[in-house]
């Protein structure tokens, strides 16, 4: 049988996996075990060897992609180096974290090696043959499948597996040899999205979710933008949540509204922005409708303040809906959180 | 600045988001309930390309704007009725299936051969354009696939920002973890560009924009080649709504105060 392929790539410190990657090790190695087949493990790093260290404890063979060039994420030479990964491991299942780096460039190595590329796997199955879960319609209809071509490329969702952890060692590292095209693209920088505080934090345990309703007239008749951007970056602050936005109230930027400065598209959550992976998470001045809903697909425990009784969300969808004003809630939140803070 | 590009948009259409879906499965696998009838949109990320495209377009006089949409021709007319409104394109209609169920890469290659097949086009002046994934089938692969097909490999994918210099080289802003940009330059033409939300409002609908392109829009309608889509092994063991259904509690009279102290407890238990 050919072996499974794992493609796993480092971190910015160029000589340690990503915790997506390790993820990826995980369901490869349960894979290896459950089809009896090899399990091969490709590393793009600066640093392969010291990368590969962490994966002693799999006993699979590792090949790796190293040097500068591949410091930086980019198509170019991101491709080049995976289709020499896949080139030398000759496998019919390719498995890859759904990380930026690699979402950039696995459907173009699928097509380069007459593969097939299925993305966004949320969950592995079947018995003899593979079978792959993922969602449809952006989180609103999930499907089951499997594949007769191959190679058969699977990019794993982030946050769906749990990352492989061994003891580390020393591992025999082979060097694959790749040949790169003149360069076109070079990448200068990282920058954050919005100026001042962090706001997306994707391993944070809770999730807040800021509505239009924040920058709506208050009971007094006027709106209280500044004091709404000042109590939800406490609560930020305070809590250490990530924050996510429906998209009207990001899109009011655009639209000479009242807007949180604070807040980017890239904050955004639901049908038209991301479905990020939260234990718990606090809706406020936010309604329930399903574009909304589908922001909230992979949230554990949800929570939602609401001036609205009838708010989409007493049905069904949260396990708690306070009929409360927000502003009050959240500065008193604030209140004790600050106390408690270590 | 002399720089001009040709600028093709790759844009599918989607039901609106606000439709309740329910899949059922038919001879050809899976779909979705009164698929036909259900109101359509343009993708919202391709939207957001296809609205760059146009300014950029317009920024630098003399580069050209194509709008390459696969779809049933009925759908594809309705939904090309708002959206010639807003900015100005050639559209290059292909009539085939849609839906999220349908295989990626059967759709990259009617896409890219209609592409290779657009008279007068300049590769070395091509900016592929796309959203960065789709409300349907959402993998985010296609416009990757496009551009393989092509041969462009400069590609970036979650696109807010694109910045021309005078030389014809850019700057340009993906999406990466964390809620950051990958900042990166690259040459020049061609390239491909998956966008995310971008940087622009949706304009404004010019009815002179609409009538003009009217005029080029229906007869393309009319001539629209067919493409069927081979399914390349993909067949599916199942497919179905989520059934998480919660029991919730819902609190009408408890004080601020009481709240909050039960949303700290809440926040701070494991």
């Amino acid at each position: 049988m050919k072996p499974i392929l794992v493609l796993t790539h480092a971190d910015e410190s160029g000589s340690a996996l990503t915790k997506a990657s390790l993820e990826a090790v995980t369901a490869g190695k349960d894979l290896a075990q459950q089809l009896s087949a090899p399990l091969v493990i490709g590393v793009i790093a600066v640093h392969a060897v010291a990368a590969a260290s962490a994966l002693a404890a799999t006993e699979a063979r590792i090949l790796s992609v190293t040097g500068e060039a591949f410091a930086q994420a980019r198509y170019a030479s991101d491709a080049a180096a995976c289709e020499a990964l896949c080139r030398a491991a000759d496998s019919a299942l390719v498995l890859a974290p759904g990380s930026s780096r690699f979402a950039r460039i696995a459907a173009g190595v699928a097509h380069r090696l007459g593969g097939v590329i299925d993305t966004h796997i949320t969950a592995l199955g079947g018995s003899s043959t593979v079978e792959a879960t993922r969602w449809f319609y952006r989180q609103r209809v999930e499907g089951v499948f499997h594949r007769e071509a191959s190679p058969w490329f699977l990019l794993l969702e982030p946050g769906t597996q749990t990352a492989f952890t061994g003891t580390p060692g020393t591992v025999q590292v082979e060097s694959v040899a790749v040949e790169l095209p003149a360069p076109r693209t070079y990448v200068t920088g990282v920058r954050a999205a919005s100026q001042g505080q962090q706001t997306i934090r994707p391993d944070a345990k809770l999730l807040l979710v800021a509505g239009a309703g924040w920058t709506k007239k208050q009971p007094d008749g006027q709106v209280h933008a500044t004091e709404a951007g000042q109590l939800i970056l406490g609560f930020l602050g305070n809590s250490g949540a990530s924050l996510g936005s429906s998209k009207s109230l990001v899109d009011q930027g655009g639209e000479g509204q009242p807007v949180l400065p604070f807040l980017t598209h890239m904050n955004q959550i639901g049908q038209t922005g991301s479905t990020p992976r939260h234990a718990k998470g606090l809706s406020t001045c936010c309604h329930g409708e399903e574009p909304h809903v589908v922001g909230w697909r992979f949230i554990g425990d949800r929570r939602a303040i609401s001036l609205d009784p009838n708010c989409g969300w007493t049905r069904g969808k949260a396990d708690v809906v306070y009929i409360a004003d927000a502003f009050q809630v959240i500065a008193k939140v604030n209140e004790l959180l600050s106390v408690n803070k270590p | 600045m002399s720089t001009t590009y040709q600028i093709v948009v790759c844009a599918g259409i989607v039901p609106d988001p606000l439709q309740s879906l329910e899949p059922v499965t038919g001879p050809n696998g899976p779909g979705l309930k009164n698929e036909m009838v259900l109101p359509a949109v343009l993708d919202p990320w391709a939207a957001s390309a296809l609205y760059e495209a146009a300014h950029l377009a317009a920024k630098l006089p003399g580069s050209k704007l194509w709008l390459v949409s696969l779809g049933p021709k009925a759908k594809l007319q309705q939904v090309m009725m708002t959206i010639a409104q807003k900015v100005a394109f050639e559209l290059v209609p292909i009539d085939g299936p849609i839906g999220g169920f349908t295989d990626a890469h059967a759709t990259a290659a009617a896409l890219a051969d209609a592409i290779a097949a657009l008279p007068g086009l300049d590769r070395t002046r091509l900016l592929l354009f796309g959203g960065w994934e789709s409300a349907s089938r959402g993998a985010g692969i296609t416009l990757q696939l496009v551009g393989e097909r092509l041969g462009i490999t400069d590609q970036f994918q979650g696109v807010d920002q694109i910045d021309v210099r005078e030389d014809g080289s850019f700057e340009v802003l993906e999406r990466v973890e964390g809620g950051k940009h990958q900042v990166s330059t690259c040459a020049g033409a061609p390239a491909v560009l998956g966008w995310a939300t971008g940087c622009l409002a949706e304009p404004r609908n010019n009815p002179q924009v609409g009538m003009a392109n009217m005029r080029t829009l229906m007869p393309a309608l009319q001539k629209a080649k067919p493409a069927t889509l081979a399914a390349n092994g993909l067949q599916y063991v199942d497919v179905h709504l989520p059934s998480q259904q919660r029991t919730t509690r819902v609190e009408r009279d408890m004080t601020p105060e009481d709240i909050a102290r039960e949303l700290v407890a809440w926040i701070g238990a494991e």
